[in-house]
């Protein structure tokens, strides 16, 4: 037998092309002729457009075409809300270019289409707007207060969705506590940053009637959709292709920005392809962002420590627009209660309009926002009852035998219902002790202290709800000719893996080399039955599909096998890419199999000649295909789960402040984690890797300012801080694997899995390390050394 | 709203940008061409001679994905004009590996080390790595010492650490350590 390819560290097919530069991402692609377009943007938050004037702009050498909502027809109108929802009433999105009011700085006002970028730029220079700006508040509790000003008039107090969930009984679990802690936090607004900006292209034939868009989304059969429906053209006729994408952790799920139904647009109606390459600045004002949150949790608790009702409140800041609907917020929501048993609980949230770049999810979506709150909560009861944060987290985990745990009451993003399915929590927070050296820190604590310096520990647990439905597709076919595997599903990668790990997973099925599985995705004229990549879904959705798909097609194969090397079923083994009558010498290469199973007229190759109609092997009486029968070794199955399956890991970390400098130094960071069966363990630890360096990122470093009149004014890689590799610490990653029971691989989710704790641990961590000295607390991310610096000074009463 | 293209009016090919006429060796092989004066060379080397390994992530010189060598040192092709590169040998990440495909030893590494993901800033990087491995000086192989060479290319994807490793494995392998 061959060795098994499912959870050994193979190399990644997709490297060899990336490495030499030989990678395809959207501005790489040739299309000749290409015209480049560039977008004017709102230089206010909230203002009425008075006038455009476009006059210079159009005379411009080199120009081709400007648009102004007047000049996009039917395209002037709010583009879908992608996600309804009870919640929301009259749920606003944007136009692609605004009509008479702007929303926040950055929203494309006018696209210019000249022959190159450079003369679009000048162009918009020449564009003359006559803007008569309004009022804005910028923050998000004061926008949720009376008399604040609105960003649409159709929506008081800026309320965009509110929503209760409820669990058990809460009302009724309160009054029996003991102690109640009360807490509010705060996740401040991040982006992204995947290195690619955005980018779209687009070509229409008008012969043939095609469109075909390149573009940098995680989700090109719903833009393929989209476009068809807002163009009111057959889905046929619009071929959506992510080719190699440059990262995207959810900016890129977002669709459609206004350029991804403009620039289709401008190829249509000018007859030329069309390319719009977003630049960072563009990336940093006018691509969706995340984060903003404001919690005010309490929990009710008995004296033991165990908890026994969680109330949660809290403000969602959706921007200017929801168009992404409350994904975000309904995931903070669900995922409020983490790992612990608590089971009563009373979530509730409002999403509040601001007159900024809108909001949808940004990795993690939402989870940092709930571990953060419910860690950063779970610090302080321990300390008000005198006990020890591990212990206190212990007692209260859903033990081992409690799953499947469900949450009564509260739904999912996926509209199904919050089960968690399995896990080892205790485990994990014994092998964190352990690996962190929990137990003896309070004596190096205490030895550091003495010396004048400030150590400490954070620690935090968090849950994902992963491989959210409905569902994803999985194609193969063996290459008549070659014999590789060819394999397609309908989600993208964005740098994931999933050319890997797919065909690793059809490797072991099929009996083929990893590197002679060819996995293309993200290409809607390949296959286009699925939904898109996000929420840490790929390996649960399409790979289950895949798997699937390959046990049928590996039947197909024996059978077909059997027949030709006249044995058995059960004596057929696949191996090194042939079928073999196990213990003999007796085998047939998968190409020759293929070839022999598509009945030919024509021998175009050697392999061929033994498929058609004369040749020995294929004599038969009747139709060369019998009824029923499908040609080649082909075959198609999906997978829809039942509900999401629950990923979870425990973060440590020993950390020193510099008092002088405020600097957060870290001593040690261990990461405990659990993804279910691992595919590919070198590609998980890649995954957990670029999650923390997002999660360190987001607890120390980025947040998107504004000014007071809503102008960003970090918009750039020198003001906005992406870490370095010098800021980004070592980190140990220990694996638990509990096998998912909800889908045939036992796989979970753990693209967003890194991220998620990282914040309250260090938190956690810098709190510890002053406590001695000071009384100050850390409920907010990014902390900045201005915090820390503030915090030493606050003197312990 | 009707799809076809309305009669074509004249498009021009061309910008009426002022030009220069430009020599240079890119990757071994002399090239001259008559550019658009404002033209950076990373759009050059994309676009007019169709070399679109160099990527181009933030156009103001911080996240480095667009990193060539420049007569042997490590430059921001998004903050050079293409007719600064007059007279000038460049190198870009199609010079890396071998004619036939075959990896250079640092990019065997960062396969080897699972160094890449999405693979936008890879090109940067490893042209980066490539001018210290080129300058005969001894590196500093501690994780401080690597992370302080890679420290002018922003990566989003790997949290850095496997390139750390896909360094010094390469190092090592050279005897620059």
């Amino acid at each position: 037998m061959s060795t098994r390819q499912f959870g050994a560290r193979v190399k990644r097919n997709a490297d060899p092309e990336l490495l030499r530069g030989e990678g395809c991402f959207t501005d790489d692609i040739p299309l000749h002729g290409a015209l480049h377009a560039a977008f004017v943007r709102s230089p206010f938050a909230r203002a009425k457009i008075l006038e455009i004037d476009v006059t210079e702009a159009v005379e411009l050498e080199g120009v081709i075409a400007v648009y102004t909502c007047d000049d996009i027809g039917h395209l002037d109108q709010e583009l879908p809300l992608l996600i309804p929802h009870d919640c929301m009433t009259d749920a606003r999105t944007a136009r692609p270019l605004a009509r008479d009011d702007v929303y926040y700085v950055g929203q494309p006002v006018v696209m210019v289409v000249a022959i190159n970028r450079y003369i679009a730029e000048d162009a918009l220079l020449l564009i003359d707007i006559d803007y008569d700006p309004l009022e804005v508040e910028m923050g998000l509790e004061a926008a949720a207060m009376d008399g604040a000003p609105l960003v649409h008039d159709t929506h008081p107090n800026n309320v965009a969705a509110d929503f209760t969930q409820i669990s058990g009984d809460p009302s009724a679990a309160m009054q029996d506590a003991d102690h109640v802690t009360r807490i509010t936090v705060r996740v401040d607004r991040s982006t992204a940053s995947a290195l690619e900006a955005r980018a779209v292209a687009a070509q229409f034939d008008h012969v043939s009637g095609q469109l075909t868009v390149w573009d940098g989304t995680q989700a090109p059969l719903a833009v393929r959709g989209g476009i068809a429906s807002l163009f009111g053209l057959d889905e046929d006729k619009v071929r959506v292709i992510a080719p190699n994408v440059g990262g995207g952790f959810g900016q890129k799920i977002m669709f459609p920005h206004s350029d991804e139904v403009l620039v289709p647009l401008a190829a249509m109606t000018l007859g030329r392809p069309v390319k719009y390459i977003e630049d960072r600045r563009e990336n940093f004002i006018g691509s969706n962002q995340e984060r903003t949150q404001i919690h005010h949790m309490e929990l009710f608790a008995k004296k033991t420590g165990e908890i026994i009702a969680l109330r949660d409140n809290f403000l969602h800041d959706t921007g200017a627009f929801i168009p992404y609907g409350i994904a975000v917020p309904q995931v903070a929501s669900t995922s409020i209660a983490g790992p612990y048993r608590i089971p009563n609980i009373e979530v509730s949230f409002k999403a509040i309009y601001t007159p900024a770049t809108p909001v949808s999810p940004y990795r993690g979506c939402g989870r940092p926002h709930a571990c953060f709150a419910i860690e950063r909560a779970i610090d302080q009861l321990a300390d008000e009852l005198g006990m020890d944060r591990m212990e206190i987290r212990r007692i209260n985990l859903i033990a081992d035998d409690e799953f499947p745990y469900e949450r009564d009451g509260l739904i999912f993003a996926d509209g199904l219902k919050v089960i968690q399915d399995s896990g080892q929590y205790t485990k994990a927070l014994e092998m964190v002790r352990a690996k962190i050296g929990w137990d003896g820190f309070a004596e190096k604590q205490k030895a550091a202290q003495a010396e004048g310096r400030y150590l400490g520990m954070g620690l935090a647990f968090y849950v994902e709800g992963t491989g959210l439905g409905p569902y994803e597709g999985g194609h193969i076919k063996i290459h008549p000719i070659t014999g590789k595997a060819y394999v397609n599903t309908g989600l993208t990668s964005q740098g994931q893996g999933h050319e890997t790990v797919f065909a690793q997973i059809v490797s072991d099925q099929l009996g083929i080399a990893v590197e002679d599985v060819i996995v293309v995705e993200g290409d809607s004229g390949a296959f286009d039955w699925g939904v898109a990549t996000f929420a840490s879904r790929a390996a649960v959705c399409s790979g289950n599909a895949i798997h699937k798909t390959a046990i049928k097609v590996r039947k197909k194969i024996i059978e077909a096998a059997a027949n030709m090397l006249e044995a058995d079923l059960s004596e057929i083994e696949l191996e090194d890419g042939y079928a073999l009558v196990a213990g003999t010498n007796r085998k047939v290469a998968l190409s020759a199999v293929a070839t022999a199973t598509n009945p030919l007229r024509y021998a175009f190759n050697e392999a061929a000649k033994a498929a058609t109609q004369f040749a020995p092997a294929s004599r038969h009486d009747g139709p060369a295909l019998a009824e029923g029968q499908q040609p080649g070794l082909e075959d198609t199955d999906f997978f829809s789960p039942d509900c999401a399956t629950w990923a979870y890991g425990v973060h440590a970390a020993i950390v020193e402040i510099d008092p002088v400098t405020c600097k957060v130094d870290f001593h040690k960071y261990v990461c405990i984690h659990d993804c279910g069966n691992m595919i590919n363990p070198t590609i998980v630890e890649g995954q957990v890797l670029g999650g923390f360096a997002q999660g360190i990122a987001g607890a120390l470093y980025e947040k998107i300012e504004f000014d007071e009149d809503g102008n960003p004014i970090n918009a750039s890689f020198v003001d906005f801080l992406i870490p370095y590799a010098t800021e980004i610490p070592s980190i140990e990653i220990h694996h638990l694997e509990t096998p998912a029971p909800n889908n045939p691989l036992g796989v979970k989710g753990v693209g967003e899995a890194g991220c998620i704790a990282v914040g309250a641990t260090v938190a956690s961590g810098i709190q510890d390390a002053m406590k001695h000295k000071s009384n100050a607390v850390f409920r907010q991310t990014p902390i900045t050394p201005s915090m820390i610096h503030e915090g030493l000074f606050k003197t312990s009463s | 709203m009707k799809y076809k293209p309305n009669i074509q009016k004249i498009i021009p090919n061309e910008s009426t940008d002022s030009k220069n006429m430009i020599t240079f060796k890119v990757n071994g092989l002399e090239i001259s061409r008559s550019v658009s004066t404002r033209l950076h060379l990373a759009d050059f080397l994309r676009h007019e001679i169709g070399l679109t390994g160099t990527h181009v992530g933030c156009e103001h010189g911080v996240c480095g994905a667009c990193t060539i060598l420049l007569n042997g040192q490590a430059v921001r092709s998004c903050l050079t004009f293409a007719v600064q590169a007059d007279g000038a040998e460049i190198h870009t990440i199609e010079s890396e590996a071998e004619d036939d495909g075959t990896l250079s030893v640092l990019q065997q590494a960062f396969e080897d080390c699972h160094g890449l993901q999405c693979g936008f800033c890879t090109p940067g990087m490893i042209m980066n790595i490539r001018s210290y491995f080129n300058s005969n000086e001894k590196l500093d192989l501690s994780d401080d010492g690597i992370r302080e060479i890679i420290s002018g290319n922003l990566c989003r994807c790997t949290g850095y650490a496997n390139i750390v490793s896909a360094v010094r494995q390469a190092a090592k392998q050279l005897g620059k350590g």
